[in-house]
């Protein structure tokens, strides 16, 4: 019965094969180079606070704004079966008004909540043009978001008058890096809300039911009451949250807002989260922890290869190769042959004949 | 290898993870004969064309095939076509927006250049042998579905054909379709091409078939000349118990004049006219006519599937709205769509996802049932209706047809409905099954609710709906009742030789 139960569990979570296995390799492969590559230590910072500190606090902490946009890219993914290239530029947009509020006056408490507040409504404002376009008037939402990815980072100029202009405050620093007295980095923190928030919504509403419903079959979806517009417009909101939170930790991060470079082409490393987690990239059913356990692979080898001191111009071409691999290993055909051999294997050692009657 | 036979296989077993689809299963085909491979849902018939077809790999057994000496290994459904084996699929595989005879010759050639000319040359010739109304330059979506389906025929027997496979061809057309479909069919057999007829209606097996060989759950019953098989036998041998049960089946005569529960006047939708209509609580009435009359569209429109344009609808006597389908299933009407592939399954979902998503909805957003609520009733449906599937967590895709059917009617029942209405529910299931689900319609009257319900065999609507409304070029020309529900005069009052 047990032994049933675990087979049942590795079915339904085979998807998440490909980025276990992509970071157990990246782990090996760095314990083989330098043993001491994932050494956590704690040390003083500038402030005088214990916090943690190596490779692996590092990799969760950079991941962070990645993790986050590709959790919202899981739903619109799966609603509409299409991706929003437009994420980079509103969460600079995002970052913008955030800065841009936290300008006006001193900042404090309140004032951050309020800027905070302000930027998610903005950029939920602009999930929702982005979702309208594609629920309503259909258009496919490469086409649709790339309006934005094309005028959002000049929108984000325009917010603040065309300048770099910074924040310097020691709350915006405990969002960026580390709250007094907590040694982990915020970032990791708040990715853990953000997970916890998503947990508590699939589990309290029907959300992730509607989202893959829709995605699989719309015609259906809506002669069973689903509101289809409605879903994938909220699918959509959700992820300009999902940009709120990511262009608020960024500019955090530096304490500035730089609208040209805030995150700059994270919309192709989101999309890629979402297809190594086994996401169908033509929408239906989703696993957002495989979008997330994407995402941390795609920093864990960004890092390695920093830490093999592969000069910065030329991470992106060391990178494409791994990934190649990883798509190449996630593709239908390698599952299929695959899942032969296995069967293969199984039938020349026929250990669970009983499981047919 | 005996003379006349092309085909033989013997010992063919297939197993799916907790399901033995085939279990030793033998099958001989002979030289210009026809023969039909007949079964319920689940009985083994798709799985056994797709071995033969190289879909899947098989499990034991032996395929041998004139001409070949030793027993073959088909791996593609390329590998079968090389030795002569063709298919043709229930759903149309060719290419709507291409002519006839790009259809007929696209893909065929390993030359990048295309001599248009030939082609056409040779498409023209094709279609004429096979007596095909079409022509070679005609774009195929403009054909009907019955010549789209005799083009793909064309095509897959152009190339040197020794068995051609039919896989439900005839579920989308009407008896004259139908009827050219197996002229081009004892055609073929003339030539010498054995043909594998795979379909649910027992009348055409008759009407064309030479052999029958029935499987029932992964096993094969046996072969058998048609003309030594009674149809009565034939059933018996497809669902292994007698046929009492059907005959025991008894409708209510009453109720017509009862309370009604829905009413409406002059309700219109984007596509469909203007119509009054309204069924009583413990009734079941139906819509007829011809395919195209309008039937379906009426029912969309009292659902709210299609946009409502115009009208007024009463339920239980008060004036109510309905102008989406959400509207419709609060008010305790459910409808099970014609066609259920497209719109009624959600394919990557579970079973028990599937059943529970009415329910669901009617509950609304933020009140999800819960993973243990959701089991039970899953499991209690399951077991209801008898759904063959190996756990409630399969997805629902990959069951049969009449299985995936049950599910969604499952899905109905499950929000207890006043009013069900059912758009060709048993439409591509076996007879078992299109029993029980006559059966269950009466039971679901007897315990008040209402019912309408839309089924192109009007024997199966006589046996149970007490009213009849009749449609011809989308508008009603009729209504029947009590002694009037006679075939004949059904038949008179679609053709419009009735009044």
């Amino acid at each position: 019965m047990k032994k049933a139960k675990t087979s049942k569990f590795f079915a339904k979570n085979a998807q998440l094969l490909i980025p276990l296995i992509a970071i157990l390799l990246l782990v090996i492969f760095n314990l083989i180079r330098d043993p001491s590559f994932f050494s956590i230590g704690i040390s003083a910072n500038n402030r005088g606070d214990p916090v943690l500190q190596g490779n692996l606090v590092s990799i969760l902490n950079g991941a962070s704004e990645l993790v986050i946009l590709a959790m919202g890219m899981t739903l619109v993914t799966a609603a509409a079966g299409g991706q929003d290239i437009s994420v980079g530029a509103l969460a600079a947009i995002a970052g913008s008004v955030f800065v841009k509020i936290l300008k006006g006056g001193a900042v404090t408490g309140p004032t951050v909540l309020l800027a905070f507040l302000a930027c998610c409504v903005a950029a939920m404002l602009f999930g929702a043009f982005n979702g309208s376009l594609v629920a309503f008037f259909r258009i496919q939402p490469m086409i649709a978001t790339l309006i934005l990815f094309t005028c959002g980072r000049s929108i984000a100029y325009w917010i603040n008058g065309g300048a770099t202009p910074t924040v310097e405050s020691p709350i915006i620093n405990a969002i960026g890096s580390f709250i007094p007295g907590i040694p982990i980095p915020t970032p990791i923190l708040i990715v853990i809300v953000m997970g916890i928030l998503f947990g508590l919504v699939f589990r309290f509403t029907t959300l992730s039911l509607y989202v893959q419903t829709v995605g699989i079959n719309q015609g259906a979806a809506r002669l069973n009451g689903v509101n289809t517009v409605g879903i994938k417009l909220l699918a959509f909101i959700i992820l300009g949250v999902c940009c709120a939170v990511a262009g608020t930790i960024g500019v955090s991060r530096l304490g500035l807002i730089n609208h040209e470079t805030l995150l700059i082409n994270i919309e192709m490393d989101a999309i890629l989260a979402v297809a190594i987690g086994g996401n169908n990239l033509g929408g239906g059913k989703f696993k957002m922890l495989g979008s997330v356990l994407g995402a941390y692979a795609i920093q864990m080898l960004t890092i390695t290869l920093y830490a093999m001191k592969v000069p910065s111009t030329d991470v992106k071409a060391y990178k494409a190769v791994v990934i190649i691999i990883l798509v190449v290993m996630g593709s239908p055909v390698v599952k299929n042959s695959m899942s032969r051999f296995w069967k293969k294997l199984k039938r020349n050692h026929p250990a669970g004949e009983k499981e047919v009657a | 290898m005996q003379d006349d036979v092309v085909l033989t296989m013997r010992g063919i077993c297939k197993y799916f993870p907790g399901v033995k689809a085939l279990e030793n299963v033998d099958f001989t085909l002979r030289k210009g004969t026809i023969h039909a491979l007949m079964g319920e849902n689940g009985a083994g018939k798709s799985t056994l064309i797709k071995v033969l077809t190289g879909v899947y790999p098989m499990d034991g057994g032996e395929i041998r095939i004139d001409g070949v000496e030793d027993a073959i290994v088909i791996r593609s459904p390329q590998e079968a076509q090389g030795y002569g084996i063709s298919t043709v699929y229930q759903e149309i595989t060719l290419c709507p927006n291409l002519t006839v005879a790009e259809n007929m010759f696209i893909g065929r050639s390993r030359k990048s250049r295309v001599d248009w000319k030939q082609m056409e040359k040779r498409s023209g010739e094709l279609l004429q042998k096979l007596g095909i109304p079409a022509r070679p330059k005609q774009q195929l979506g403009n054909c009907s579905l019955a010549v789209q389906q005799m083009v793909a025929i064309a095509r897959a027997v152009d190339t040197d054909c020794k068995v051609l496979i039919l896989d439900e061809p005839t579920s989308s057309l009407d008896d004259k379709e139908v009827e050219m479909l197996f002229t081009l069919m004892r055609q073929l057999k003339e030539s010498g091409v054995g043909i594998i007829f795979v379909t649910h209606f027992l009348e055409q097996v008759y009407a064309v078939s030479d052999q029958i060989t029935v499987l029932r759950n992964g096993q094969l019953v046996g072969e058998y000349e048609v003309r030594e098989l009674p149809q009565v036998k034939l059933v018996e041998k497809m669902i292994g118990k007698d046929l009492e049960d059907l005959s025991s089946m008894k409708k209510k005569e009453t109720v017509l004049d009862g309370e009604d529960f829905y009413e409406a006047r002059g309700l219109a939708s984007t596509e469909s006219r203007p119509f009054d209509f309204h069924i009583a609580a413990g009734e079941v009435n139906g819509f007829t006519g011809l395919l195209g009359s309008g039937r379906s569209e009426s029912v969309r429109a009292i659902f709210g599937a299609d946009p409502v344009t115009g009208g007024t609808v009463k339920v239980n006597g008060k004036q109510v709205k309905i102008s989406k389908p959400l509207d419709a299933m609060k008010q305790g009407i459910g409808y099970l769509p014609e066609d259920r592939k497209r719109d009624g399954i959600i394919a990557d979902l579970s079973v028990r996802e599937n059943i529970i998503l009415a329910l669901q909805v009617i509950q609304g957003m933020g009140h999800p049932i819960s993973r243990a609520k959701a089991e039970a009733f899953a499991d209690e449906y399951i077991k209801a209706l008898a759904i063959k599937t190996a756990s409630s967590d399969t997805p629902v895709g990959s069951l049969s047809g009449g299985n995936q059917q049950k599910v969604i009617l499952a899905r109905w029942l499950l929000t207890h409905p006043q009013y069900l209405i059912l758009d060709e529910p048993t439409r591509g299931i076996d007879v078992g099954t299109k029993t029980e689900i006559q059966k269950l319609v009466l039971q679901l009257a007897e315990d008040g609710k209402s019912i309408t319900f839309i089924s192109s065999e009007i024997e199966e609507m006589l046996r149970t709906c007490s009213r009849l409304i009749v449609m011809r070029d989308r508008n009603i020309v009729g209504e029947l009742k009590g002694d009037e529900l006679s075939q004949e005069r059904v038949m008179r009052t679609i053709a419009g030789g009735g009044e």
